[in-house]
């Protein structure tokens, strides 16, 4: 099977040239296959956001190639304005880019830089407003006197009405509470499950990707280093922790105690823990 | 010994626009922070987190209620400065809140504004930037350093105002794990070695576990208050206001559920996994 | 991209050059200029020259920056170059084709004014390239101050000129972010008529105009916070003094100002 994305060996330079030149991604290869759920980690500057602006063609690749389903995304001009809207990215703060008079009209933007249909634009709208919980009175007020967790669903609600196959967030949860952050992740959870769709999350949040991705990337120093399963990723805790990352919060845990001489293999996230635990026969109180 | 905060049925409404109802936020809240603490202020948005940090020094005046901070009393104009100098801000936007584009003359504002001669603010500004570990980058441009970076930065030019206390408003929201660590870290130093009193508003629980007091606000009110124990075991009121407690508190709880009797204040992972441990070894034994 | 401009680009040190005091830095770069004007033969500009290429080389600042600095001004002295060559009329003619005559003359003073220019926009980089803004911002204040008493809010202009500063790069940035964010919403800035370009600005305009605004209103209560009053009672982290090493920059740029003179009154 054709993967629906594939990055073959890509190398990208800020700057190039100039006393300030930047070596931001560094012969990057990785496919991408429709319905995974991918998260990728990696701390500032290790070329994340770079390597997601490559993959809808902003940003062209100085050595390597991108393909869409099997086809160049650089091979020729159409292809690559086409690339925009099958591959969603949305930026980290997306609220930053709200412009129109009401929500509606600024959902409604990218579906008509698409070229669709007035009703199709319409039933996109309204099917990507009920994706993150936007009401029909609030499609119909201005952007900026939301609140700040609605802004940002909005703004995603933008991306989602393009109907991407795969769709790209970088931070979707950045500055938001925890009710806000859970909020997100259900929208994107609708999302996915409703239309099949194959999402990349770029997060800081391990206990986020242990519990919502079935594959992470991990990225260091413009490479990238790690690529495998949650499972595979975190019994190699300490590997994350040389690279300066965080484990999730329940594999610290279970850690200690594997360091008291209690292993339990491939636990990372509460429901595992939970499960493990009592499928030992442990919780004999009840 | 005066309190370093003192609020007392503090009432606050944001002035509606046009003719519309203003939005009460406080209707008699009371608070106190000694000289010396270190209190976090937790809440989800819209809770009245950053309302009240405003109203420590001065930037929004009660309605009703008084509130002092080191004795003085915000409402009266005289006070406004001598109040500032005490009590110094940092914000969420790290970029929003630096001055100048080298990192020591942005230190040195605050110290400038007070009409303080140019020798001594010299040796405040070289101090506050070795206590926030930034001296190194003091000939630096604000806009090429880190989230983290640009967050001390800002500390320091509050430390160089030499102030008792200070106010911290999600200043890690913005920020990745590491600028996190570093600003929680520097901020945590500051308490412990000068006495500098802290008042964290934050959202990010595993920071405010690290506090010598927590409160929780919701809808203007306190909802709870106490060391970070105290609040944290109270994890269905935290669920009921849109908070989570700490991850480790949260697996205990799950456990809980399952038939084990876990404490509920273990906030790190050693701890908790010597609970898990107690609770399974002790369990074979019988 | 446009965070790649070096707009007031400043590059730290510890040379002679950097060490001077930012007025005397400027009063130089002025008598400079003025010495530029007044050299119109080929000692004085070897002179004029000489002085600038000494003072880059003390600097320490790689003359690659000086390069790229003068890449955008390249057309405008060119242009300058081919005006006087062409309408510069003389006695010996080295060229004539159709109604173009160029003269030995034109080819000389054509060369002197790109070297003019040269040699101005040079000056004009060692100094913000050797002085921080803000030092700058400082010494034009300073400098100004007489014209505070005619009414002229100097420490005000000062301080917008600071932040201006301050926030050049940060919304550059910001503005490279949010026109690759439309884009990625299928916003099309390079094709349809100039209506439909200028139309097409307006998801980038706006969200920063607001990102502005809001940077503006944070930035003045962070300053509210840490005491700004304006300008009265506020005293400096630098304050400027001249030393004997401003002393004798003055002293040798007199002695150029007055080389320059002699030699070209005496036209040697």
């Amino acid at each position: 099977m054709t993967p629906l994305l594939e990055v073959h060996h890509i190398s990208y330079t800020y700057s190039a040239g100039t006393p300030f030149a930047h070596k931001a991604l560094d012969d990057v290869s990785f496919q991408i296959h429709a319905g995974e759920f991918i998260g990728v980690i990696g701390h500032t500057g290790s070329g994340k956001s770079t390597l997601m602006q490559h993959l809808n063609g902003l940003l062209k690749p100085d050595e390597g190639q991108i393909f869409l389903g099997g086809r160049d995304i650089w091979s020729d001009k159409k292809f690559t304005r086409a690339c925009r809207f099958r591959v969603g990215l949305v930026f980290q703060y997306p609220e930053y880019q709200l412009f129109e008079e009401t929500v509606y009209a600024d959902i409604a933007f990218g579906p008509k830089n698409m070229g669709l249909d007035e009703s199709e634009v319409d039933r996109r709208v309204r099917e990507a407003a009920g994706f993150v919980g936007i009401t029909e009175q609030q499609l119909k007020a201005s952007p900026f006197d939301l609140s700040g967790g609605q802004k940002r669903r909005a703004a995603i609600a933008g991306i989602v009405a393009m109907e991407p196959e795969l769709l790209i967030l970088d931070e979707p949860t950045a500055g938001l509470d925890p009710r806000g952050r859970e909020e997100i992740l259900d929208n994107i959870q609708a999302y996915r499950q409703a239309k099949n769709a194959t999402i990349m999350m770029v997060t800081h949040s391990m206990n986020d990707v242990a519990r919502l991705a079935d594959r992470l990337l991990v990225m260091s120093g413009s490479r990238l280093v790690l690529d495998g399963t949650p499972e595979e990723i975190f019994a190699n805790a300490q590997s994350l922790v040389d690279m300066g990352l965080d484990v999730p919060e329940v594999t610290r845990v279970f850690l200690a105690l594997e360091k008291m001489g209690m292993k339990y293999p491939g636990v990372y996230t509460m429901e595992q823990a939970v499960r493990a635990l009592t499928r030992r026969g442990g919780g004999g109180h009840a | 010994m005066e309190s370093a905060v003192e609020v007392k049925d503090l009432c606050f409404t944001y002035p509606g626009v046009e003719g519309t109802p203003g939005v009460a936020v406080f209707n008699g809240l009371s608070l106190t922070v000694e000289e010396g603490d270190f209190v976090a202020v937790l809440g989800g948005n819209g809770s009245g987190k950053s309302t009240l940090a405003k109203h420590f020094n001065a930037i929004l005046l009660p309605s009703g209620g008084t509130v002092w901070v080191c004795g003085l009393d915000t409402a009266k104009e005289e006070n406004l400065i001598p109040i500032r100098r005490q009590v110094g801000m940092v914000f969420q936007n790290p970029d929003n809140q630096i001055v100048a584009n080298v990192v020591e003359e942005d230190v040195a504002f605050g110290p400038e504004n007070l009409g303080i001669p140019s020798g001594e603010i010299r040796q405040r500004v070289d101090s506050a930037l070795e206590s926030v570990g930034m001296y190194a980058y003091r000939l630096h441009a604000p806009h090429l350093l880190s989230g983290g970076q640009k967050q001390r930065v800002a500390i320091a030019g509050i430390l160089a105002m030499a102030p008792k206390c200070v106010v911290l408003d999600e200043p890690t929201a913005m920020l990745d794990p590491k600028g996190r660590r570093e600003v929680l870290d520097t901020v945590l130093r500051l308490n412990r070695e000068q006495g500098i009193t802290v008042i964290l508003i934050t959202h990010h629980m595993d920071e405010a576990a690290k506090a010598k007091r927590v409160v929780v606000l919701d809808h203007g009110r306190i909802a709870a208050q106490g060391t970070p124990k105290e609040v944290f075991c109270q994890v269905e009121l935290l669920h009921s206001l849109g908070l989570a407690a700490p991850e480790t508190v949260e697996l205990c709880h799950a456990l809980n559920r399952q038939g084990f009797s876990l404490p509920l204040d273990r906030l790190d992972a050693q701890s908790c996994a010597q609970a898990i441990f107690d609770a399974i070894s002790g369990e074979e034994k019988t | 991209m446009l965070k790649d401009i070096t707009l007031g680009q400043y590059f730290p040190g510890n040379s002679v050059i950097h060490r001077l005091d930012p007025r005397t830095k400027l009063i130089l770069l002025v008598a400079y200029i003025a010495a530029l004007f007044i050299a119109s033969n080929f000692l004085s500009y070897a002179l004029t020259l000489g002085f600038l290429i000494i003072c880059v080389a003390v600097s320490g600042i790689q003359p690659k920056a000086f390069f790229k600095g003068l890449k955008p001004l390249i057309f405008l002295m060119c242009l300058t170059g081919i005006m006087n060559l062409f309408f510069t009329s003389g006695e010996t003619l080295l060229v004539h084709f159709w109604i173009i005559n160029i003269y030995l003359e034109g080819l000389v003073r054509a060369i002197f004014m790109i070297l003019r220019l040269l040699a101005l926009i040079c000056a004009t980089f060692l100094l913000t390239y050797t002085t921080s803004p803000i030092a700058l911002t400082d010494a034009l204040e300073s400098l100004l101050r007489p014209l505070g008493k005619i009414g002229l809010p100097v420490h005000e202009l000062a301080m917008i000129m600071c932040i201006a500063l301050r926030f050049i790069p940060t919304l550059l940035e910001e503005t490279d972010k949010i026109i690759s964010a439309q884009k990625a919403r299928g916003a099309d800035f390079e094709t349809g008529s100039l209506i439909q370009r200028v139309k097409a600005l307006i998801p980038i305009l706006v969200p920063l105009f607001i990102s502005a605004f809001r940077r503006a209103d944070e930035l003045a209560t962070a300053m509210e916070c840490r005491c700004y009053q304006g300008g009265e009672g506020r005293t400096k982290l630098k304050q400027l003094r001249y030393a004997p090493l401003d002393y004798w920059a003055f002293g040798v740029l007199a002695l150029l100002l007055a080389a320059t003179v002699t030699l070209t009154v005496f036209g040697l």
